[in-house]
């Protein structure tokens, strides 16, 4: 008995301790009050104001293009790196390989970002592209650490993966490249998805990276939340932050719908 | 034929992407980081000279000027201790929490697993800023704490060392519980039930059999937790004051602020030599080490 009040208290209170700010910020976000501290009333004026707010809603669409592109472009080299790693004997400078795909998971992301910047204005001063930078850049440096992670769901997947079903298919007649598109590929697909899915995330959510790789007319969600909460509170940002979140770990269960590997 | 060249094709694309875009990025920040620096744009000279004949322009001094400045080095060694008071925390924290949800019953295991991981899906720059949001003068806990006659006035809890630790702790606690978890959960459960047959008491059985099992878990949480804490820049930002400097606001503002580009990149390369280089050395060692202790 007294061992599961322990084991219950500690996870009670683990729960309440991740999930307290998330509510405090979304309890905030329906106070009537300019001065977010001071409670006045239940309203939604500021649910109001965020999609009359120009600014925000041109950040949140530049945002999302740049997270479904760079995902969508993480993924497929992703999956390349993970299937390379588990089934390609022969690859040339292997270790150099793995150090290229997997150091970008533990680099600060504020050397990536400087590396970046440091990288186009190099390349510009050389072959003169890219003239400036913006969402073009954005995008790039997303793929590039993007890639890492989903490398690693991919090459987890394929681990455990029963390769005898894909000799089967040989042994009936198929190619390399019919294999890998009619068995292989459909049956990771969850884990593609799953990796899209954490790819997309990491990029509407990466603030460091944009940062130094952003110019003109390309400001993304978080930098434009940065500026306004960096010195202060916004009440707009309070309304903004409840449905982000909301949206987010929705996806977030999806996630964990499409990881299998996650559930054994 | 084809079979090979399909293989090819598989191998290079990611190849070519990250040479292109992930070392070469970083072979520049080297060679920024020993030219020499000067006024103007861009504000450092050309490591090759060809105005009369061949000359290789290169200097150490961006590194020497770095290492024998305490307000590097203190900045650094401030990212060091707050990375390593944080990752104490989060194991604290994260450890009972993981151990607790790998012994629940597995439909119970996996829900809790996934109400601990969601928070993380959700944006890290607004986890942040809800900790704003708590620790203000007239924010929550402070209402909280003068309610109940712990302080007769409000604390100020915001815009010091202590706020951005209990923000790094909050965000970065899930990255702690997963491996722990992963670890956790694959060992058998009997043998705490097997060392409390054979007569070790809570203590013992923790210290001699869940505690030595852990071990890897142990580290790769503590690794996930404490490298991107030296380099961050976005809790410090938001949540510290002026009490401490750390070193991604020294190198952002070396960048931005004092537009020394050299200075900066030795600042970030020496970050990759003393951050990144210990994991692959310590990932080689741990991995013969558990091979040959058979983990």
């Amino acid at each position: 008995m007294k061992s599961s009040f322990i084991k219950s208290t500690v996870i009670f209170l683990g729960l309440l301790f991740l999930y307290f700010p998330i509510l405090v910020l979304i309890f905030y976000s329906f106070n009537e009050n300019k001065r977010v501290m001071v409670w006045k009333g239940f309203s939604l004026r500021w649910y109001n104001e965020l999609f009359s707010n120009e600014q925000i809603i041109e950040a949140f669409i530049i945002s999302i293009k740049i997270a479904a592109l760079s995902a969508t472009f993480a993924t497929i080299l992703g999956v390349m790196i993970g299937y390379s790693l588990v089934r390609i004997r022969k690859i040339p400078f292997k270790s150099f390989y793995i150090f290229l795909s997997s150091t970008p998971l533990v680099l600060p992301e504020l050397i990536l970002g400087l590396s970046m910047l440091l990288f186009f204005i190099s390349l510009n001063n050389v072959i003169g592209f890219p003239s400036s930078r913006g969402q073009l850049t954005i995008f790039i440096s997303h793929v590039t650490f993007c890639i890492a992670f989903v490398a690693i769901i991919i090459q987890a997947r394929l681990t455990d993966f029963n390769k005898n079903i894909e000799e089967a298919a040989m042994d009936l007649g198929y190619n390399y490249t019919k294999v890998l598109y009619k068995i292989t590929l459909p049956i990771i697909l969850p884990s593609i998805i799953a990796g899209w899915l954490l790819a997309f995330t990491i990029s509407l959510d990466d603030l460091v990276v944009a940062s130094f790789t952003t110019g003109p007319g390309a400001n993304t969600l978080p930098i434009v939340v940065f500026s306004k909460v960096r010195l202060g509170l916004s009440p707009e940002v309070n309304a903004l932050s409840a449905i982000l979140m909301f949206a987010l770990i929705i996806i977030g269960l999806f996630y964990f719908y499409f990881n299998k590997k996650f559930k054994h | 034929m084809k079979n090979k060249l399909f293989e090819k094709y598989f191998v290079f694309s990611p190849y070519f992407w990250l040479v292109l875009f992930f070392f070469i990025p970083l072979a520049i920040i080297f060679k920024i980081s020993i030219s020499v620096s000067e006024w103007g744009m861009p504000p450092y000279q050309d490591i090759f000279l060809f105005d009369n004949g061949f000359e290789i322009n290169t200097t150490f001094e961006n590194y020497i000027y770095i290492f024998s400045d305490y307000y590097y080095i203190g900045s650094f060694v401030n990212s060091l201790i707050l990375a390593l008071i944080s990752t104490f925390f989060c194991l604290i924290i994260g450890f009972p929490l993981a151990f607790y949800i790998a012994t629940s019953n597995i439909r119970l295991r996996n829900i809790l697993l996934v109400l601990v991981v969601i928070p993380f899906w959700s944006s890290f720059l607004l986890r942040v800023y809800a900790w704003k949001i708590i620790l203000q003068n007239n924010g929550i806990l402070n209402v909280i704490l003068l309610n109940l006659g712990i302080t007769s006035e409000p604390l100020q809890l915001l815009y010091n060392q202590y706020a951005v630790i209990m923000g790094i702790v909050y965000t970065y606690l899930p990255l702690m519980i997963l491996p722990l978890f992963g670890y956790l959960n694959k060992f058998d459960l009997n043998l705490i039930e097997a060392s409390k047959d054979l007569g070790l008491n809570r203590i013992k059985t923790f210290f001699k059999v869940i505690l030595p099992l852990s071990v890897p878990g142990i580290v790769a949480g503590s690794l996930l937790v404490f490298i991107p804490v030296v380099g961050e820049f976005i809790i410090p930002e938001m949540l510290g004051g002026s009490d401490r400097l750390y070193y991604g606001k020294i190198l952002w503002e070396e960048f931005f602020v004092n537009r020394n580009w050299p200075g900066a990149s030795a600042l970030a390369f020496s970050g990759i030599i003393i951050l990144v280089l210990p994991i692959i050395i310590f990932q080689i060692l741990y991995s013969r080490w558990s091979q040959k202790n058979e983990i």
